[in-house]
């Protein structure tokens, strides 16, 4: 373990209350798996929601889900996972220490975010015109369309949850492109890119879940 | 303190086989398997996140054991959640 | 190893090092966050409080005289939420957590500063919006916030008190995740989790419930403000949707935040058993699993505030056994505290007579909760006042009792002064007193058929709800008596040395106050906890 007390060891990113730079990483890291457990309850609570009422009203959300539209489901899941791969491509920069290549991964991981925000108002215009937000206005045609509210309030808000996590995502990468640029991260200190790449991911994983759940409802099965 | 590099060849695998998976689960979602079909979406769904887990995030390469009980423990207060909820929801018709 | 002040000569501490406003709002020392806390929620204590007083003077007569029925149910609300999610939950970890643990565990500071002070700031931001919410008229859904009355049918300010309370939760869940990692981290040398002070573990498995539980907790209030916005209808029966799913959610966290509320005050009780009883804590092991089986198991029972909601009847079984299960962990920090004390040599100050109250009432509060978790007592008594009287047992007679006397404990270290010991002892008293006469016969009340959340009652039950009140007007008196002496303990209370209880821990081995870095060098530690060896008298005024 290094000794901090030696000049040439002691980096100028070390805070003054840890030993060294492998106890500060180790902390940050921990502290980022800490969060995203947090994260992990605070959709679980919807997650739960929607499992109970997909248990109850299954019919209902079937015709739902067959009101969402495929492919923007599945373009922005597209979108989501090459976004992974930049950011790990990114952390990886980080790592070995490539300046360049972390800054340009990192808008490229940002553009991929937007797309995919972009994408998602585009949807959301369109449920919006069609009355299919909850509330006063709702409006569905076919059968039981006060269950197939309770479907789209929850789509409503497990999206909105996680498209609001994709923005806070793509500032919090902007801030970190900025200090990237400025050389601030290398092959002794990358902590910042690498939790915000963990949360990055977790909110990936979060809509690899959303996917399925939401828009790949058995398309033939109605019962 | 150096970290683990992983090298790209990895990473770009991955995405492939996530891209892969993805054309599956939305393909499969067009065939009728009955109440096998939420099955099979959630295990591909399931299998993503661990890929995601392992290789973007690194779990694979960490030698901290306690990031790994940290990520269970979610997991299964997640579980705990569900299943006695679930246990109220599921057995109220009983009679 | 550790800084001995010179005699008379003031020594650099984190109080005096640096002065003004700025240094304050600005800090990123644990210890001076702690106090910034202190200040704070004593603040939202008076508050409660205050709300807890007019509770009992409406209640002194069985007429609705003093107050109408919505003022009645806006002030047990705004009691409950700012004495649940403004005092009792920040009160013990975030004072005494915050500025111990790193002391405890040899640590400069916590392993994140910057979050800490954060969290402060998230708490503060959080409580302005539950003043706005008291001050332009407050909510009445109960602290509780149980659908669809909330969502549909009140027309007063729960917005708000939801966003108060989501917020303060943020600040609640970065507090349990700094705690985390600091003991994972940033323990000194030696410090192995066996050699841990039982306060830290307590600390620690709070934390873990924190974590886990309040983004449920958050995702919940989330979605009753969505449902008052924007008519989402998830939680509401008029669309199909299950206000149960509410209460599910609901207790899944609040359930275990009473744990919240009780662990860090078993922490501190073990602490102070162990000090002024001269010995190592009884079981060590089995202490310290203890907390953490309860809050593990906390996370099981929470549909048992949900039988005669109309829950299915077989989950209500499982839910009924499994409440059952936390009596064992609680059993056994009952009687090892017991066993601490047994042959040991006690001498009896303040917080030691804290320590008492805490230990009888949890039990108290404890078994009475036993009577709550069977599934055919439960529908006799539940929503009436003696469920009032069991969780307060817990919450007031356990946690403020274990938070008073840990500020008492350990007031030398956090002050460098000593409060007055025989004004400490008085207090003491008349807390313990003020509180039994009134809490305990609302248990009578309640098993009479008291129901709880009205203004007016049956003319029978006013004998006992006049002990009451008389109860909390002493009990009033007992809380605000430690708040002048401590005040007036920093101008003018004996100078404390660096451990003027004798007591083991390694906060007793730095200065009283500590510096800013806690210790002068990082300790290296080559003892188990608690290692009272010979015992010695207490050096106390008699």
């Amino acid at each position: 373990m290094s000794d901090s007390a030696t000049v040439a060891d002691h980096n100028p990113a070390l805070q003054h209350h840890f030993a060294d730079m492998e106890q500060q990483q180790q902390a940050a890291t921990m502290g980022m798996w800490v969060f995203l457990i947090t994260e992990i309850m605070f959709f679980g609570g919807m997650f739960l929601a929607y499992m109970v009422y997909r248990y109850m009203y299954y019919a209902a959300f079937v015709a739902g889900s067959q009101a969402m539209d495929f492919w923007y489901g599945t373009i922005n899941t597209i979108v989501l996972i090459c976004s992974s791969l930049t950011m790990a491509l990114a952390v990886r920069a980080s790592q070995v220490g490539q300046r360049k290549a972390l800054v340009a991964l990192l808008i490229v991981t940002m553009l991929f975010g937007c797309a995919f925000m972009g994408i998602k108002a585009i949807e959301y215009t369109g449920h919006w015109r069609d009355h299919q937000f909850p509330g006063a206005s709702f409006h569905f045609e076919g059968p039981d369309p006060q269950h197939i509210e309770i479907f789209f309030s929850l789509y409503w808000a497990m999206t909105g949850f996680h498209a609001l996590h994709m923005l806070i995502g793509i500032v919090v990468v902007g801030f970190i492109t900025f200090y990237a640029w400025r050389g601030r991260y290398g092959p002794d200190y990358h902590n910042p890119v690498e939790n915000v790449g963990l949360y990055w991911h977790f909110v990936d994983i979060v809509w690899i879940y959303l996917y399925p759940l939401l828009y790949l409802i058995s398309h033939k099965h109605t019962g | 303190m150096s970290a683990h590099v992983v090298p790209k060849k990895t990473y770009i695998t991955v995405w492939g086989i996530l891209m892969i998976l993805t054309v599956v689960t939305a393909l499969v979602s067009r065939i009728d398997l009955g109440h096998l079909s939420a099955i099979v979406a959630l295990a591909i769904a399931t299998g993503k996140a661990l890929l995601v887990v392992l290789f973007f995030m690194g779990v694979k390469y960490i030698n901290q054991k306690m990031t790994i009980v940290v990520i269970v423990a979610g997991i299964f207060w997640l579980a705990i959640l569900m299943v006695l909820s679930m246990a109220d929801y599921g057995t109220r018709l009983w009679s | 190893m550790a800084a001995i002040p010179l005699p008379g000569a003031e020594h650099e501490n984190y109080l005096n090092k640096e002065y003004g406003i700025r240094s304050w709002l600005l800090t990123t020392d644990h210890k001076r966050i702690a106090l910034l806390y202190l200040l704070s929620i004593t603040f939202f204590f008076f508050i409660g409080g205050f709300f807890a007083l007019l509770i009992r003077l409406e209640l002194l007569t069985p007429a609705g005289d003093l107050v109408q029925a919505d003022t009645y149910n806006k002030l047990f609300t705004m009691h409950g939420q700012v004495m649940v999610f403004f005092f009792l939950i920040p009160a013990v970890p975030a004072v005494l957590g915050n500025f111990l643990i790193p002391i405890m565990i040899g640590a400069k500071d916590l392993a994140f500063p910057r979050i800490n002070l954060l969290s402060w700031y998230i708490f503060i931001i959080g409580g302005c919006f539950m003043l706005y919410t008291i001050l332009t008229g407050g909510a009445d859904t109960g602290w509780t916030f149980y659908t669809p009355l909330s969502t549909s049918f009140l027309d007063t300010h729960v917005v708000a008190a939801a966003v108060a309370i989501f917020i303060a939760g943020f600040s609640s869940i970065l507090t349990g995740l700094n705690f985390i990692v600091t003991v994972h981290r940033m323990r000194a040398p030696g410090m192995t989790w066996s050699r841990l002070p039982l306060f830290v573990w307590a600390n620690y498995a709070t934390s873990i419930i924190q974590v886990l539980g309040t983004p449920v907790l958050a995702i919940t209030l989330a979605l009753v403000a969505l449902e008052r916005l924007f008519h989402f209808g998830i939680f509401d029966p008029q669309k199909g949707g299950d206000p149960l799913l509410f209460q599910h959610l609901f207790w899944f966290y609040s359930h275990p935040a009473v744990y919240i509320m009780i662990l860090p005050g078993m922490g501190v009780v073990s602490e102070i058993v162990a000090c002024f009883s001269r010995k190592r804590v009884f079981g060590y092991k089995f202490m310290a699993l203890a907390v953490i089986a309860i809050a593990v198991f906390g996370f099981l029972v929470w549909a048992h505030h949900m039988f005669v909601a109309g829950i299915s009847l077989y989950a209500a079984l499982v839910f009924s056994l499994l409440s059952y299960l936390v009596a064992v962990p609680s059993a056994i920090k009952v009687f090892n505290w017991t066993a601490t004390m047994y042959k040991g040599s006690i001498s009896y100050t303040t917080p030691m007579l804290y320590a008492f109250g805490f230990i009888g009432l949890f039990t108290m509060g404890g078994l009475t909760g036993l009577f709550l978790a069977a599934l055919g007592l439960d529908v006799h008594v539940t929503d009436t006042y003696f469920v009032i009287a069991h969780f307060h047992y817990i919450m007031v007679g356990g946690m403020v009792m274990a938070y008073i006397g840990g500020l008492h404990f350990w007031w030398p270290k956090i002050s460098g002064r000593m409060y007055p010991e025989s004004w400490g002892r008085l207090a003491a008293l008349t807390i313990f007193i003020g509180f039994n006469l009134t809490f305990f016969p609302q248990f009578i009340l309640g098993y009479l058929g008291m129901p709880r959340r009205y203004w007016q009652y049956s003319p029978e039950y006013q004998v006992l709800n006049v002990l009451s009140t008389a109860g909390s007007t002493i009990l009033a008196v007992g809380y605000v008596l430690p708040m002048v002496y401590f005040l007036w303990s920093m101008r003018y209370g004996k100078v404390a040395d660096e451990n003027p209880w004798g007591a083991a821990g390694l906060e007793w081995m730095t200065a009283s106050p500590p510096p800013t870095f806690n210790f002068d060098e990082t300790p290296e530690v080559t003892w188990e906890a608690y290692n009272y060896g010979e015992a010695k008298e207490v050096p106390v005024e008699r």
